[in-house]
């Protein structure tokens, strides 16, 4: 009997290219959760969709208790136990949490389905791992946090022994991480193996007991964590040191670019507003953070300040003008660009390329057009210029069809056309979502560098660690109010946490 | 060509020979002793002289209009099924300014891009207003657009052949007799191809079919309609207006459609009858549009294609049925616009050929 669940020996797979994955070996034992962490890129999501069947590799193979198996497709990788949470999740958004559960693995009767059963064990799952959830309510409603949940008790219900969770907590509040980190932890006790990607150094540290790297496809080898450091393991994936402090002068704020008064939102779940009479300013040369915990009114409020959705009321001014009723475009020739929220509902044409991406908000502008027709030739060298100083990696430079590149480099394109512009707001929802820690690293450097050249950033993190960093005041949201107002060297994370859950308030005046 | 593009043109290539295969199943079928030279007549009829090879390419004319309306709209996200109804409504106001009206034939092409731009524009209206589905409302667009055709032609009696002296009143005046000036043009191309059915036609669906081509690929019209079409939430946060475009998009298809009933009725050669049934032209435009991969400049051969086919099948009288002989055009059609799901296989199975080569040469190499 061999010492791991699985091994995956020599594993070449390629895309048009790019070798994806070269010739990498990766050994999981059984009850072990084992980290593995990557630029962008570096083809972790490829390595663990081969192993789930998704991908045919050109070279390898993949042993189970020592045995070869042939995983052809996704049903083999169930049927040896082998289950899959993807970076994006793959959920029906109109069915229920429980078809979404039961969904290819249904059980029947005389061609019935057996959905009482079904429940039965799906809430039994979830009490054991105190992953609670409304097996009634549509994957529409309900927020990333639960999806994943939702996510995770597919696996379970298949009586999955080998999870693969890809950057499960790249979504997630800090608060929902934590909780994260316990399940899987109560997995491995029962013997379960977790395969875990991740970008954030702390998690590998709290909770793997293993690390593999990865970069540019190739294995930089396998670590103890209890033999590493952080920093080392940084300096394994990006070969150099990373500063995880920004660097950053004072700096007197400008004038005021943004305004906002007096901001009401509908909700769209429930009856009440969202967002209650927000008032704020953003000033140039000003990095302004909306922190808060997810759910608590952020998500409409940049909604409706972007123009995605309608404020109830309020007034909304941008560098002197009221753009409260301004249409989209109307807001971003005023000078708004906004990093949303939702790279693949949002940011991102996935079928279209690279540089038809790029000039999302600027196909109409001189000189990507001229008499109505596209300038094919202006378009790709604008895209090449960003691909290269975001350094944003795929198969096919500026060619690349967007859907085929990896998560982080989809949002290092998204940020890369958001903040080369001119506009003198910058709205960012969580750009760095999904990065690894050099680019993380570099698009702090950028945004702080927007700021030094004048710019007003309005930034939405729920990282407290970039909250701290980056930010020049720091305004805490609670159920849909601004409830205090905070430069971030005269607080502690602990007491911003207070302001966040809603055990303290204060009057914010403008 | 890239090998998307490849791949493309072998998926519809199979998926044409599958077609071929089961029509000729069913001719076996339905009568054996005639089968083999059944299958001949239909895929050498098309060109066994130029009277037929006229033929062909005045039916691709309308067809290739219709095709481009539905691959028009699919790129924009929306499913044309009311390609029928807007060709019928532009056959209708072509025949109207020729015939009642007495203008020449490019003010005909004009009226029926009107009268199929109205009837693409209010299922558009429907789904970016109230997001009604455009099919069902297409659907019942088809339907309104027939009988309310029907019944304005019943009373209008200019415009039926009878008031022109031919004993017919369930059919509209022949062009010919009516206003020669709304026939099209045939420079001369009736003589060298010694057929009656050759015109401009043709020519003009393909100069349509490159305009098409040029607005998708070329301009920021055409990016923000595909980009629409992809991801509806995207092209708003890039602040295109959607519902501008669904409407524009549904216009123009409807506007594409309507110009294929001008082509095929102002030919001289067709009379529009007054029928209940649906016109199959629009429909058959489905096909021809998923048969290129809705590329307009793929349409054109497709529909050639899908003409070609409808010609031979003529040939078959009087061996088979008429009745028989739809269901086998139909046949072949329908199954030549799988090639979405050829497509897919000759993805997969391309990508496991290489695999196993690649996995023969590490081996050897050891
Ligand atoms: N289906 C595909 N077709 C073509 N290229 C692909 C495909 N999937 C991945 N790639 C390429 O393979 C490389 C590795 O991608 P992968 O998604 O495995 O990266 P990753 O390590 O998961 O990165 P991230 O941290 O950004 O998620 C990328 O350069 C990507 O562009
Ligand atoms: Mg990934």
């Amino acid at each position: 009997m061999s010492d791991y669940v699985i091994e995956m020996l020599h594993i070449t797979k390629e895309f048009p290219g790019i070798k994806a994955n070269d010739d990498i070996t990766l050994q999981l034992k059984k009850g072990e959760i084992h980290a593995l962490l990557g630029e962008n890129g570096a083809g972790k999501s490829t390595l663990m969709s081969v192993l789930f069947g998704m991908y045919k590799p050109e070279k390898g193979r993949i042993l189970k208790n020592g045995q070869e198996v042939k995983i052809n497709d996704p049903n083999d990788a169930n049927a040896l136990g082998i289950g899959m949470v993807h970076q994006h999740f793959k959920l029906v958004e109109v069915f229920s949490v429980l078809d979404n559960i039961i969904l290819g693995a249904e059980d029947t009767r005389g061609g019935f389905l057996l959905k009482k059963e079904a429940r039965r064990k799906v809430m039994e799952l979830s009490e054991r791992y105190g992953l609670r959830v409304d097996p009634d309510a549509k994957i529409e409603d309900i927020s990333v946090g639960m999806q994943q949940r939702v996510e995770i008790l597919k696996m379970l219900y298949r009586d999955n022994e080998i999870l693969i969770l890809d950057e499960p907590t790249a979504v997630l509040t800090p608060q929902e991480i934590d909780e994260l980190m316990e399940i899987m932890r109560s997995f491995a006790r029962e013997g379960k193996s977790i395969l875990f990607i991740t970008h954030k150094l702390n998690e590998i540290m709290a909770v793997a007991d293993r690390c593999t790297v990865l970069r540019k496809g190739k294995l930089m080898g396998t670590v103890e964590i209890q033999n590493t450091t952080k920093e080392e393991l940084s300096r394994m994936m990006v070969g150099r040191d990373v500063n995880f402090v920004v660097e950053k002068k004072q700096q007197k704020p400008g004038d005021v670019v943004l305004s906002v008064r007096n901001f009401s939102v509908k909700s769209r779940v429930h009856k009440n507003d969202a967002v209650k009479n927000v008032s704020l300013d953003v000033r140039a040369g000003e990095i302004v953070c909306l922190a808060g915990i997810e759910g608590n009114g952020q998500t409409e409020f940049i909604s409706a300040l972007t123009g995605l959705e309608k404020a109830r009321s309020g007034h909304v001014t941008l560098c002197g003008k009221d753009i409260s009723k301004a249409s989209i475009r109307q807001r971003s020739i005023a000078g708004m660009s906004h990093v949303p929220e939702d790279r693949h509902k949002h940011g991102l044409v996935l079928d279209y390329t690279l540089a038809e991406n790029m000039v999302l908000q600027k196909y109409w502008q001189q000189p990507f057009q001229k008499h109505g027709f596209i300038q094919f030739g202006e378009v790709r060298r604008y895209a090449e210029r960003l691909i290269e100083q975001y350094d944003v990696r795929s198969g096919q430079g500026a060619d690349t069809i967007v859907r085929s590149m990896s998560g982080g480099n989809q949002q290092k394109a998204i940020v890369g056309r958001e903040i080369d512009t001119d506009s003198p707001l910058l709205v960012a929802v969580q750009p760095t979502r999904g990065l690894d820690v050099g680019a993380i690293e570099y698009i702090h450097r950028q945004i702080v560098g927007q700021r030094d050249a004048g710019k007003a950033v309005l930034l939405v993190s729920l990282e407290l660690d970039e909250v701290m960093n980056v930010s020049d005041r720091i305004l805490v949201m609670y159920e849909g109010e601004i409830v205090g107002q905070f430069d971030p060297h005269e607080i502690t994370v602990q007491e911003l946490g207070l302001y966040m859950s809603g055990a303290k308030r204060q009057e914010v005046l403008l | 060509m890239n090998k998307r593009g490849l791949v493309n043109v072998a998926a519809s290539i199979i998926s044409i020979l599958l077609g071929m295969l089961f029509g000729f199943i069913l001719l076996e079928i339905f009568n054996p002793s005639a089968a083999l030279n059944g299958l001949n007549n239909i895929l050498t009829t098309g060109l066994r002289t130029p009277e037929k090879f006229g033929k062909v390419l005045y039916t691709a004319a309308p067809l290739l209009m219709t095709g481009l309306s539905v691959g028009f709209a699919f790129k924009t996200g929306l499913f044309n099924i009311g390609a029928s109804g807007q060709y019928t409504v532009g056959a209708f106001f072509a025949l109207v300014a020729g015939i009642q009206f007495g203008l020449p034939w490019y003010v005909c092409i004009l009226a029926a891009m009107v009268g199929g731009a109205i009837w693409g524009a209010i299922p558009g209206l429907f789904k970016a207003f109230f997001n009604v589905n455009e099919v069902i409302t297409a659907i019942m667009f088809n339907w309104i657009g027939l009988f309310g055709v029907n019944l304005a032609l019943n009373n209008m009696p200019k415009m039926l052949a009878s008031f022109w002296g031919a004993p017919y009143k369930n059919k509209t005046a022949a062009i010919s007799a009516a206003n020669k000036s709304a026939l099209l043009p045939k420079l001369g191309l009736d003589e060298v191809l010694n057929s009656p059915y050759i015109n401009i036609g043709i020519f003009i669906a393909i100069l349509f079919a490159i305009i098409t081509w040029v607005v998708l690929n070329r301009t920021t019209f055409g990016y923000e309609l595909k980009a629409c079409g992809y991801n509806r939430n995207a092209s708003q946060y890039a602040g295109i207006n959607a519902k501008k475009n669904i409407v524009l998009s549904m216009v123009i298809a409807g506007a594409l459609s309507g110009v294929g009933g001008a082509l095929y009725y102002l030919s001289g050669t067709a009379q529009y009858v007054i029928e209940k049934t649906l016109l199959g032209m629009g429909f058959n435009g489905i096909p021809v549009a998923l048969l290129a991969s809705s590329n307009p400049l793929g349409t054109i051969f497709s529909a050639m294609f899908i003409s070609y086919i409808q010609v031979g099948g003529d040939a078959l009288q009087p061996q088979f049925a008429k009745e028989i002989i739809d269901i086998i055009i139909a046949v072949i059609i329908y199954l030549s616009a799988f090639s979405l799901l050829i497509r897919e296989i000759i993805t997969r199975v391309g990508a496991k050929k290489h695999a196993l080569q690649e996995n023969g040469k590490g081996a050897d190499a050891k």
